[in-house]
């Protein structure tokens, strides 16, 4: 890919975490850094170990194909490959290559002198993974509380966790988790709608017909005071934005870590403490 | 600082603090039972501390004293004696001994014996009921083997020394809704106590272990047909009544279903059909045994619409999944209640409190036919 005229200006030495100069270089449009090595390489092999694994398992649809984690019965000991050993290096591998990533993230921000919001969002993206294959596997005591890597054996999973719980929404995280990847869609649609609404003005009246300018950001900021009293702002609504997207992750993580290690029952019980209340009980 | 901080700031440290110590929250780890192939997540968790407690709570009574079944039969000693007629004196007393302990250890024989020392008389309800009780559990043991095996029921199963058992339900029309169309509520949209206090049908019980409306509301196509009429709201009751059973035995879905495909038997655990079965037990108990005894219970026994107390999952089960954890109690038992004996219903319409000399089924009473059943054994 070619580099866009401007774009040296932004190329800049330094700001490595790891290698000084060594691994300071790009490939075309892709910069390289210690990380992006150490993300290729992750990435290499747990994808080769996952088609391994899908090797000597029975089936080659792509739907079907799954990397199963050990049985409890393991604990948090290795296990042999083919019974849950695989699943167990391709964690390892896909734990390392989002970290990797995330901190060749980093490298460009301290390159651009920017700040560390990219890299900081998507590592609460890593740490829901984390607390899935890792954080709540060691709170229960066994590696076979991850879920397996496979498009469908992944969502059996997903079903099946949530029935061990009787009903999975009567959890109050998973309730603020959906709410907020709720209101996060919410947010980005109305946020997109309104800057291409701006963007794309049509066209005024009269004729021949000609296209209208663009409107500024005063426009958009009149459309929300008229519409709802008042206007979250430029700025403003891209802090929304991450924040309501941040709350999503985390508290689907928050949802499923408490589920098991610290509550046993189905997800209704919970609610006795409410209903219990010396108000009305 | 605005007060408008300091407001939100203490609102949110109450809420936080309710959170944190108002549910009964567990600590790990768990235990953890692993009932389907490994990732597919068909676990059964359960709290390590709460098991401890449960397990103290379900610990199974040793039998007063081990009972000769030599002798002259009960039948023959005592009047009015029509199910356990054929035990022995000593397993008769031996009997009467640990069914006081099982259900009235305070009051004693007088729970349901008169004081004047007339053990025949039958003019308090309690005898009756007790009667017909031994009957369902003789034949619980025996028709319903396909739910309770070789480990049986006894009376202890459920009374665990109580009056009632403490897991019974009843129809629930509480909070009793407004009239009109703002009223209707379905059914449904309040804590229903009996079906996990969730918000789901809240008379879900009587439609299954009462009624026999369909359970099966799966279809069996992965997008619709027209075949498969179910309402959301049916759905919803049958849910509620898993929820019961979940509940009642301290598991989960995962227990009885892979939930991929809940309706698929091949690939459900083997414990599904055990739970088929007791779902056809609970139904049976309910429409044979407790609803005839309505007339005979006072008041104060009723629900709060006038229906007999009923049998759900729980009334056995209480929060385990083998009730009592597998212990056979009716070992001790066999005789007395390993079998059914005489089956027949008296008239309970005719049932005076307090009048009532004996009540007894309108055909041979049950001395006769023992003597009958000892006659052909001769014979052979």
């Amino acid at each position: 890919m070619a580099l866009l005229s401007f774009e040296r200006k932004y190329r800049v030495r330094g700001g490595t975490l790891i290698g000084g100069d060594l691994f300071d270089f790009w490939i075309g449009p892709f910069y390289v850094g210690f990380f992006g090595l150490t993300t290729i390489f992750f990435s290499a092999v747990g994808t080769a170990l996952i088609l391994y694994g899908a090797a000597l398992g029975p089936t080659w649809n792509i739907w079907r194909i799954s990397i199963a984690p050990p049985d409890l019965s393991y604990g948090l000991a290795l296990a042999p490959l083919t019974e849950g050993g695989l699943w167990q290096i391709i964690t390892i591998c896909a734990i390392g290559a989002f970290a990797s990533w995330a901190l060749r993230e980093v490298e460009i921000c301290r390159k651009l002198g920017i700040g560390y919001h990219v890299p900081f969002a998507f590592g609460v993206a890593i740490f829901a993974y984390v607390t899935l294959v890792v954080i709540r596997p060691v709170l229960l005591g066994a590696w076979g509380h991850g879920f397996p890597y496979g498009i469908f054996s992944h969502l059996d999973w997903v079903s099946n966790v949530g029935y061990q719980y009787l009903h999975f929404h009567y959890n109050p995280a998973h309730m603020l988790a959906v709410t907020f990847f709720f209101t996060t869609t919410l947010a980005l649609s109305l946020h997109g709608g309104l800057i291409l609404s701006a963007a794309n003005p049509g066209e005024k009246d009269g004729l021949p017909p000609q296209q209208d300018e663009v409107k500024t950001p005063e426009y958009e900021d009149t459309f929300f005071r008229d519409t709802i009293g008042y206007s979250v702002g430029t700025l403003g609504i891209h802090r929304l934005g991450l924040v309501l997207a941040l709350n999503a992750g985390f508290w689907s993580a928050v949802c499923i870590v408490i589920s098991g290690p610290f509550w046993n029952q189905g997800w209704p019980q919970w609610w006795n403490w409410w209903l219990d209340l010396p108000i009305w009980s | 600082m605005s007060y408008w901080t300091i407001f939100g700031v203490a609102g949110a440290a109450v809420l936080g603090a309710a959170l944190v110590f108002g549910p009964d929250w567990d600590l790990p780890p768990a235990d953890t039972e692993q009932v389907g192939y490994r990732g597919t997540g068909m676990f059964v968790s359960r709290d390590h501390e709460k098991q401890v407690a449960l397990r103290e709570a379900n610990q199974v009574p040793e039998a007063p004293w081990e009972a000769d079944p030599e002798g002259d039969r009960a039948g023959e000693i005592y009047e009015n004696v029509q199910v356990l007629g054929h035990l022995s004196d000593d397993q008769f007393n031996q009997f009467m001994a640990a069914i006081t302990e099982w259900i009235s250890p305070e009051e004693g024989c007088t729970y349901c014996h008169s004081e004047d020392g007339n053990f025949a008389w039958d003019g308090m309800y309690t005898k009756v009921v007790s009667r017909r009780m031994i009957q369902m559990t003789q034949a619980i043991n025996e028709d319903w083997q396909a739910h309770v095996g070789n480990v049986g029921v006894t009376c202890y199963t459920c009374h665990k020394g109580n009056h009632i058992p403490q897991n019974v339900w009843w129809l629930d029309d509480d909070p009793e809704p407004a009239g009109g169309a703002l009223g209707y509520r379905a059914g449904q949209n309040v804590v229903g106590e009996f079906v996990g206090r969730t918000s789901m049908p809240q008379n879900a019980l009587a439609d299954y272990l009462l009624n026999d409306m369909e359970i099966r509301v799966h279809s069996d196509t992965a997008l619709p047909t027209g075949v498969n009429t179910a309402t959301t709201k049916e759905t919803e009751s049958t849910w509620a009544l898993m929820m019961h059973m979940s509940e009642s035995l301290g598991a989960n879905c995962l227990t009885c279903h892979n939930s991929r495909a809940f309706n698929s038997w091949d690939e459900s655990p083997p414990q599904r059909v055990t739970a088929w079965h007791g779902i056809r037990m609970a139904r049976d108990i309910n429409n044979d045994y407790m609803v005839g005894l309505t007339p005979v219970f006072p008041e104060n026994r009723l629900g709060p619409e006038g229906d007999v107390l009923k049998v759900g999952c729980a009334t056995c089960h209480n929060g385990v999944q083998k009730p009592l954890y597998g212990v056979s109690m009716l070992q001790d038992y066999v005789d007395a209640l390993a079998e059914k004996t005489d089956t027949g219903v008296p008239d309970f319409e005719s049932f005076v409190p307090n009048e009532t000399e004996v009540l007894a089924p309108a055909r041979s009473s049950r001395l006769e036919s023992f003597g009958q059943k000892e006659t052909e054994v001769a014979a052979q």
